[in-house]
């Protein structure tokens, strides 16, 4: 159980390096959505033991995180015929680089941290992941990119709540997935309005005021 | 020290002599997929026969340099191999640090194979050249990572100390070692010149960068240098085989039958990655060789841990 559960946090973070360094934003919303997979089993597997709530967590992570969203954002890619390519503002080589910075920084990190019961992997790829997720927000232009980091952020606090989840109660999960859920919706509604209106979803043009 | 064991120089003269099986097995794996016949398997043999009867033409503005290169690049290769555990247990040479010696023979052979190029004064020549430096510096990146995750798992420095104990001893399947795999396989394609980085078959020197640099060789010189490179993935293939099957208590002919069946296998998947994926633009091969030594690099992460 714990190696399978290794096996998928080692999967996990390389579904972050898969974002890193793919060119197409309907590559990298698969990504994103293997990796929403990946983590409605993980938690399967981190549990352990077979309860109501680990899998009604898990049914409700792959549905938001590997079916929903992705869905959701691709169509957003359609109707605001976004351009395919992700136009970084730091090169894919580059920003490998601070993905395996981040990757060495929280294992670094994660060896102070306390040690819990549950596998040793999952506190440093919890933070790596928070870190490339936080990477792909600041660096990448297009918005649609940006809602991916946005989710591989929010994928890490996710595996991070597992090394807790004996402790936390059923509800919290549920309402981060839907705050997520919502969180998402609305920034691709807003995505929608502003294409219509500026004619580009490209975050940088949102600092300049127009008439 | 003892000398070598016989059953080490053995397993060497084998791997030299099969090495120039694994292009032919390659070729016909990507053939095969691709819906050709292909050449024989054994076509590398006939080449190199063909070659070593002919003459060769020296240009006037080359140098003792360019004589010199194909000689060193089959040596190195050669040498290279004989550092390798090739029987299970010892390799033909055996110190501490050999590990390190290993990759920088591989380094070797290519400065000098980069400096030959040089020598010819052509412009396709030093574009192959500039290429193959620059995709190098990543490589050999990826191969250290490898070479020091391997290390601290194991607590050796020589290739022998690594691979020839029994896998008890540290070196144990599990997540660091599939990512070190993983990642010298990516890296085993780039430092042989294979298909997503280069194409052993272009005929475009434009795009060339291994084969551009082996344009001005003719006769017996092209020869070794052809059988450098049959060399080269063997050595590779033979790193991966062992890396990921200890044969170290097997019996000999066992642990050599194992190695034949490993090195088959990485001159098919060579043909299966070469048929599946179409070569990378130059400016994403940088990006691939970096994901390939990441792999390694992370392997290294999980380790030092």
């Amino acid at each position: 159980m714990r190696s399978l559960a290794e096996g998928l946090l080692l999967l996990v973070i390389l579904t972050d390096f898969a974002v890193l360094s793919m060119s197409r934003l309907s590559a990298c919303i698969r990504a994103v959505a293997a990796q929403g997979l990946l983590l409605g089993v993980l938690s399967l597997v981190v549990e352990g033991a077979w309860s109501v709530h680990g899998i009604g967590l898990a049914f409700g992570t792959v549905t938001v995180k590997a079916v929903l969203l992705p869905w959701f954002l691709r169509w957003a890619i359609r109707e605001a015929s976004v351009r395919r390519e992700v136009e970084p503002l730091v090169g894919y080589m580059a920003s490998l680089l601070l993905g395996a910075g981040a990757l060495v920084v929280s294992f670094a990190v994660a060896a102070r941290l306390p040690a819990t019961e549950s596998p040793p992997l999952l506190v440093p790829v919890a933070l790596a992941t928070l870190i490339i997720g936080l990477v792909v927000l600041i660096t990448r232009t297009k918005a649609v990119s940006q809602v991916v980091g946005y989710l591989m952020l929010e994928n890490g606090i996710y595996v991070f709540g597992l090394t807790q989840s004996r402790r936390v109660p059923f509800l919290v999960d549920a309402g981060v997935l839907l705050d997520v859920f919502v969180g998402v919706f609305v920034m691709g509604i807003v995505l929608f309005h502003i294409n219509r209106e500026f004619d580009s979803i490209s975050a940088t043009q949102l600092s300049e005021l127009k008439e | 020290m003892p000398g070598p064991p016989g059953s080490a120089l053995l397993s060497l003269a084998l791997l030299l002599i099969v090495a120039p099986l694994l292009p032919g097995v390659a070729a016909r794996t990507r053939a095969a997929l691709t819906g050709r016949r292909g050449a024989p398997v054994h076509q590398l043999y006939v080449d190199l026969w063909k070659l070593l009867r002919r003459g060769v033409v020296y240009s006037t503005t080359t140098t003792a340099i360019f004589r010199l290169a194909p000689v060193a690049v089959a040596a190195t290769a050669v040498l290279a191999a004989a550092l390798l555990p090739l029987n299970g247990t010892a390799g033909v040479l055996r110190f501490s640090g050999d590990a390190l010696a290993f990759a920088y023979l591989l380094g070797l052979g290519r400065f000098l194979l980069v400096l030959g190029a040089l020598d010819t004064g052509s412009s396709f020549e030093g574009m192959g050249a500039s290429r193959e430096v620059a995709f190098a510096s990543v490589v050999e990146m990826g191969l250290f990572f490898a070479i020091a995750a391997v290390s601290v798992m194991t607590h050796e420095l020589s290739l022998s100390g690594m691979f020839g104990a029994p896998r008890e001893a540290g070196l144990r399947a599990g997540p660091p070692l599939v990512m070190v795999a993983a990642g010298l396989f990516g890296l085993l394609l780039a430092e042989c010149a294979r298909v997503p980085v280069d194409d052993p078959n272009t005929h475009l020197e434009l795009t060339m960068i291994h084969e551009v640099m082996v344009l001005d060789h003719a006769g017996p010189d092209l020869a070794l240098l052809l059988y450098a490179g049959a060399v080269k993935l063997a050595v590779m293939g033979a790193l991966l085989v062992t890396l990921v099957v200890s044969r170290a208590a097997w019996p000999l002919p066992l642990s050599l039958a194992a190695l034949l069946a490993g090195l088959l296998g990485v001159g098919v998947g060579v043909g299966v990655v070469e048929a599946a994926t179409a070569r990378l633009r130059l400016l994403k091969v940088p990006l691939y060789l970096a994901g390939a030594a990441a792999l390694a690099g992370f392997g290294l992460v999980l380790v030092v841990r």
